[in-house]
C-alpha cells in the first residue's frame, strides 16, 4: 500500500494525455497507453462499420424474399461483416486496447518491451484497415470470411487478393502485439511480481499471445497460397489444377479456430479481474484459472477439423477431432465454475462492469454449452452450416468476447480517461445489450435446428417469425452499443474527475494516478503481496478513501 | 408442410429419430448445467450482496472441488461424444444394398440421376422404406446436400465423390438446401425431396427413363474404345473389369486399395495415379473428355460388372443394382 502515498492529487497534474499536444505527439508516440487509445479509436470505427453491415443483413432477412438489396450485395455484406468484425475488431479488441494499456501497468513496467514495434503494429493494422476499406468501397468480396476454395480461387470475380492482403498485413500487427506481450511479461515484471502473483488478466494475455504468434503465420501462408493460385493458376487447392480443396480448409481452420480463443481468452481475463474486484475476493482456485488459459491455448490448436465433419474427412479423423473438442471444453467449464465459486461468501457490488461480467458468464455458458452440441458428431451433421452455428459463435464472440470488452472498458475507463462515466446509464446499457443480444441470437438456435442454412439471401416462408424476432433484437442491441459510445465521449468532457482507485481495486494499475503519467509509476513498484489482496484493501478502507478524495 | 411458426423440423428418416434423441438428451444435460450455474450465480449474488460492515471471506480454493468439476463434466462429455459418434457412424455408413442415385451439383442447381435412368433437376423422388445412397460430385465449387427433415448433410466436392445415404420413413415433400456457400444464387440452390408410398413411386418410376444408367455407361464404354484394352479375358492391355468393383486391388507399388467409386473415377481421369500390379501405365487420361454425368454412367457400368449374379446383358445387370427386396416388385 506504500505506492498510494507516492501520488499527490492536484487539479491539472501531468499525465500521459496532457503531456504533449498535437497530431504528431499521437502519431509518433511510443507510449503504450497512447497507442492503446489509437487502437481504441480505430477498432471502434471498424466495429461500427461491421455493425452497419450486420444491420443491413438483418433488415434484408426481415422478409423471406430477397428484396432490400441484390443477391451479390447481400453476399458481400455478410462477407465484409465477418472480415471486418473478426480481423479488424474482435482479434485486436481487448489485447490491442486494454492489453496494450494494462499489461505494462499490471506488472509494474514503464512500457512494453518494444515500444516502437508496438507503434509499428498499430501502423500495420491501419494499413491493413485502409486496404480493407478500399476493398469494401471498390466492390468488396463475396466469398464469406472463410474464403473457401475453389470458389475463392477460380470462380468469384471479386477482390480476393486485395482483401486477403489486407488481412495478411493486419495479421503481422497481431503477431507483433503477441510477441511484445510475451517478451514484456517474461522480462519486465517489477521486483516481487512472480508468476504466481500475476493478475489472471496477464495469464490470459500470455496464452493469447502464444496463439497469435503460432497461429497467425499459418493464415498468412494460406492467404499467400490463395493469391498464388488465383493469379498464377498454380494448382494448390483447385482440383481442376490438381489441388485439394480440403487442404485449404485444414489450413484455414488451423488458424481460425484458435483465433476464437484469441478473442475469448482476453475477455475471460477481464471478467476475472472484474469479478474479483466487485466480489471483494481473491479468485477461487487462482492456479486452476491460470493454467486453464494455457490449456485452452494448447488444446485450441488441436480441434480445427471439427469445422469439417461433413466436408469429406474420414470417419476416424472426425472421431479424434470430436473427442479433442470435448477436451478443450473442460478448461472453459473450469473457469465458469471458479468464477461462480468466487462469488461465494463475497461482498458483491453491482456496478456496471459487474453487470457486464454477469452477462458474460451467462452468455458464454450458453455459447459453450451449445458448442457441446456442435462437437457431437451426430448432431453436427444436422446443424453445421445452419443458423445454429451462427447463434453459437455469436454467443461466444459477441456475447462473450464483446461483453468482456465492454465490461473492461467500463472498469478501466476512469484509469484510461481520468473521468467517471455515468453509472446509471452504464447499467441501463448493460441491461439493453444483454436483452437485445438474447433476442437477436436465441431465435437463431431454433432456426438452425429447423434447418435454415447460413448465408441465405432469401428463405422459405416458415422461417420468417424467428427472423423477425432476430431483427427486432438486433435493433435493441444496436441501441445498447451506441449508448456507451455516447456517454464515454460525454464523460471525457463532462464526467467527474476520477480518483486514482475509484473501485478500491487490487492491482498495480490502480496504485498510480488516473490517468497515469507517461512512465506509469513515479518509482518502480516492489510487490510484496499476492494478487487480489482484497482482504488487505478492505481493512483500512475508510482512511484511504479520505486520502484519495 | 410446415405451419407458420414451427419449433421442430419434420422427422422423415430413420436418422431423424437418432439425431433428435441425442439432441433432446443434450438439451436436458445442458439445461441442467445452465440451471446449476445460473442458480448458483443468482443465489450467491443475492445472498452475498454487499452489506455495510460485512466483509468478504477470503477462500484460496479447493483441490477436491476443482477435481470434481473437472472430472464430472469430462465424464459427461465422454458420454455425449460416444453417443454422437455412434449416430454419426450410422449416418455415414450406407447399407450394402442401397438404391443408388448419382448427384451432380453445379452453380446453382442439383442434377440427380437414378441408377434406373430417370433424371431429375432440383427434385428427387424416393420411396418410403428404402435405403438410398447418394453418390455426389460437383462440377465447379463446393456445395452441400442438406435435407433437414432427414437430418442429413454432406458437402459435395469437385474432383471426387462424397457419399451420403438415407432411409425415408414418411411420405411428403421436404426441403433440399445447398448448405455450403457457393456464390450469387446460393440461397436459390434449393429443391424438394418427394418421398412417395412404394406403389406411387413405382408408377412414377415407370415413366421417363432412357434406360438404366449402367446401360448408358456401357454405350460410352464402347464409344470411347475402353473395351479394346479392358477386355473380358486376361489378354487385355488393361485389367479385366469384371468383378473388380468393391474388391481389393493390388497395385504396382505394392499398396492395396479398394476399388470404390472414387478409385474408378480417379482411374479414368488420372490413370497414372494408381497402376494395377502387372500392368503398364499406358492408359491416356480422359480428363476433359467425359462430363460428370458420363463419368457417373461409366462408374455405374463398372459397378454393374460386379453384381452378385453376373449376367451378360447390361439391362439385367442394372436391375441387380436395386435393393433386392424392391427389385422383385419393380414394374419396368
Amino acid at each position: 500500500m506504500s505506492m498510494a502515498t507516492a501520488t499527490i492529487q492536484t487539479v491539472e497534474r501531468e499525465n500521459y494525455l496532457n503531456k504533449e499536444y498535437g497530431v504528431g505527439s499521437w502519431l509518433f508516440t511510443t507510449d503504450h497507453k497512447r497507442i492503446a487509445l489509437l487502437y481504441l479509436i480505430s477498432i471502434t470505427f471498424f466495429f461500427f462499420i461491421g455493425g452497419f453491415f450486420a444491420l443491413l443483413i438483418r433488415l434484408e432477412l426481415l422478409t423471406p424474399a430477397g428484396d432490400l438489396v441484390q443477391a451479390d450485395t447481400y453476399n458481400k455484406l455478410f462477407t465484409m461483416h465477418g472480415m471486418v468484425m473478426v480481423f479488424f475488431f474482435l482479434i485486436p479488441s481487448i489485447p490491442a486496447v486494454l492489453g496494450n494499456f494494462l499489461v505494462p501497468m499490471m506488472i509494474g513496467a514503464k512500457d512494453l518491451a518494444f515500444p516502437r514495434i508496438n507503434l509499428l503494429s498499430w501502423y500495420l493494422y491501419i494499413i491493413g484497415g485502409v486496404m480493407m476499406m478500399h476493398c469494401v468501397l471498390t466492390g468488396g468480396v463475396d466469398t464469406g470470411w472463410t474464403f473457401y476454395t475453389p470458389f475463392s480461387t477460380a470462380f468469384t470475380n471479386t477482390k480476393i487478393v486485395e482483401a486477403g492482403l489486407s488481412i495478411f498485413v493486419a495479421g503481422f500487427s497481431s503477431i507483433l502485439t503477441g510477441l511484445n506481450f510475451v517478451v514484456t511479461i517474461h522480462r519486465m515484471r517489477a521486483p516481487g511480481m512472480t508468476w504466481s502473483r500475476l493478475p489472471l488478466f496477464i495469464w490470459a494475455h500470455y496464452a493469447t499471445s502464444i496463439i497469435q504468434i503460432l497461429g497467425t503465420p499459418v493464415i498468412a501462408i494460406t492467404i499467400v497460397l490463395v493469391a498464388v493460385e488465383r493469379t498464377l493458376h498454380l494448382g494448390i487447392f483447385d482440383p481442376k489444377l490438381g489441388g485439394d480443396p480440403l487442404l485449404f480448409q485444414h489450413l484455414f481452420w488451423f488458424y481460425s479456430h484458435p483465433a476464437v480463443y484469441i478473442m475469448i481468452l482476453p475477455s475471460m481475463g477481464v471478467v476475472t479481474e472484474i469479478i474479483a474486484c466487485f466480489a471483494r475476493k481473491r479468485i477461487f482456485g487462482y492456479s486452476f484459472v491460470a493454467f486453464s488459459s494455457i490449456a485452452i491455448a494448447v488444446f485450441g490448436f488441436l480441434v480445427w477439423a471439427h469445422h469439417m465433419f461433413v466436408a469429406g474427412i474420414s470417419l476416424y479423423s472426425a472421431l479424434i477431432f470430436s473427442l479433442l473438442s470435448y477436451a478443450v471444453a473442460v478448461p472453459s467449464a473450469v473457469k465458469v465454475f471458479n468464477w461462480t465459486a468466487t462469488l461465494y461468501k463475497g461482498s458483491i457490488h453491482y456496478d456496471a462492469p459487474m453487470l457486464y461480467a454477469f452477462g458474460f458468464i451467462g452468455l458464454f455458458t450458453m455459447g459453450g454449452l451449445t458448442g457441446l452440441f456442435l462437437a457431437a458428431l451426430g448432431i453436427d451433421v444436422h446443424v453445421t452450416d445452419t443458423y445454429f452455428v451462427i447463434a453459437h459463435f455469436h454467443y461466444i464472440m459477441v456475447g462473450g468476447a464483446l461483453m468482456g470488452y465492454l465490461g473492461g472498458l467500463h472498469f478501466w475507463w476512469p484509469k484510461i480517461s481520468g473521468r467517471l462515466y455515468p453509472e446509471s446509464w452504464a447499467r441501463l446499457a448493460a441491461l439493453i445489450v444483454f436483452l437485445g443480444f438474447n433476442l437477436t441470437f436465441f431465435p437463431q438456435f431454433v432456426l438452425g435446428y429447423l434447418g435454415m442454412p447460413r448465408r441465405y439471401f432469401h428463405y422459405p416462408q416458415e422461417f420468417q417469425v424467428l427472423n423477425v424476432l432476430s431483427t427486432a433484437g438486433a435493433t435493441v442491441l444496436g441501441v445498447g452499443y451506441l449508448l456507451p459510445m455516447i456517454y464515454f465521449l460525454w464523460s471525457m468532457r463532462y464526467g467527474k474527475p476520477a480518483p486514482d482507485n475509484p473501485w478500491n481495486a487490487a492491482g498495480l494499475e490502480w496504485m498510480t494516478s488516473s490517468p497515469p503519467t507517461t512512465f506509469n509509476f513515479e518509482t518502480e513498484p516492489v510487490v510484496t503481496w499476492e494478487a487480489y489482496n482484497y482482504d488487505e484493501l478492505d481493512k483500512p478502507r475508510r482512511e484511504e478513501v479520505k486520502v484519495v478524495g | 408442410m410446415f405451419d407458420n411458426f414451427p419449433l421442430w423440423p419434420a422427422r422423415a428418416s430413420t436418422a431423424s429419430g437418432n439425431v433428435d434423441a441425442l439432441f433432446i438428451f443434450l438439451l436436458i444435460v445442458s439445461g441442467l448445467m445452465t440451471l446449476l450455474i445460473f442458480t448458483a450465480l443468482v443465489y450467491f449474488a443475492a445472498r452475498y450482496r454487499y452489506r455495510r460492515g460485512v466483509s468478504a471471506e477470503q477462500i484460496e480454493g479447493s483441490i477436491p472441488l476443482e477435481l470434481t468439476w473437472t472430472t464430472i463434466p469430462f465424464l459427461v462429455f465422454l458420454v455425449i461424444f460416444a453417443w454422437g459418434a455412434v449416430v454419426y457412424f450410422k449416418s455415414r455408413t450406407p447399407p450394402r444394398d442401397s438404391t443408388e442415385v448419382y448427384v451432380v451439383a453445379k452453380q446453382w442447381m442439383w442434377k440427380l440421376e437414378h441408377a434406373e435412368g430417370q433424371r431429375e433437376i432440383n427434385e428427387l423422388h424416393v420411396p418410403v422404406g428404402q435405403d438410398v445412397k447418394l453418390i455426389m460430385t460437383s462440377q465447379d465449387v463446393i456445395h452441400s446436400f442438406y435435407v433437414p427433415a432427414f437430418r442429413m448433410k454432406q458437402d459435395v466436392l469437385p474432383g471426387r465423390y462424397t457419399m451420403a445415404w438415407f432411409h425415408a420413413t414418411k411420405a411428403g415433400t421436404y426441403h433440399l438446401f445447398c448448405a455450403e456457400y457457393c456464390g450469387t444464387q446460393h440461397s436459390g440452390m434449393i429443391g424438394a425431396i418427394v418421398v412417395m408410398e412404394p406403389a406411387q413411386y413405382e408408377a412414377w418410376m415407370s415413366g421417363g427413363s432412357t434406360g438404366p444408367l449402367s446401360a448408358t455407361g456401357e454405350k460410352i464404354f464402347a464409344e470411347l474404345g475402353c473395351a479394346t484394352c479392358h477386355r473380358t479375358d486376361t489378354q487385355g492391355r488393361g485389367p479385366n473389369l469384371q468383378g473388380v468393383f468393391g474388391k481389393p486391388v493390388l497395385l504396382e507399388d505394392g499398396r492395396t486399395v479398394t476399388a470404390d467409386e472414387n478409385y474408378i473415377r480417379e482411374s479414368i481421369l488420372d490413370p497414372g495415379a494408381k497402376i494395377v500390379s502387372g500392368f503398364k501405365p499406358v492408359m491416356p487420361t480422359f480428363q476433359g473428355l467425359v462430363s460428370e454425368e458420363q463419368l457417373n454412367a461409366l462408374v455405374a457400368y463398372v459397378k454393374s460388372l460386379s453384381q452378385p449374379v453376373a449376367t451378360p446383358t447390361s439391362t439385367a445387370a442394372a436391375t441387380q443394382q436395386d435393393n433386392p427386396k424392391a427389385a422383385g416388385s419393380q414394374v419396368q
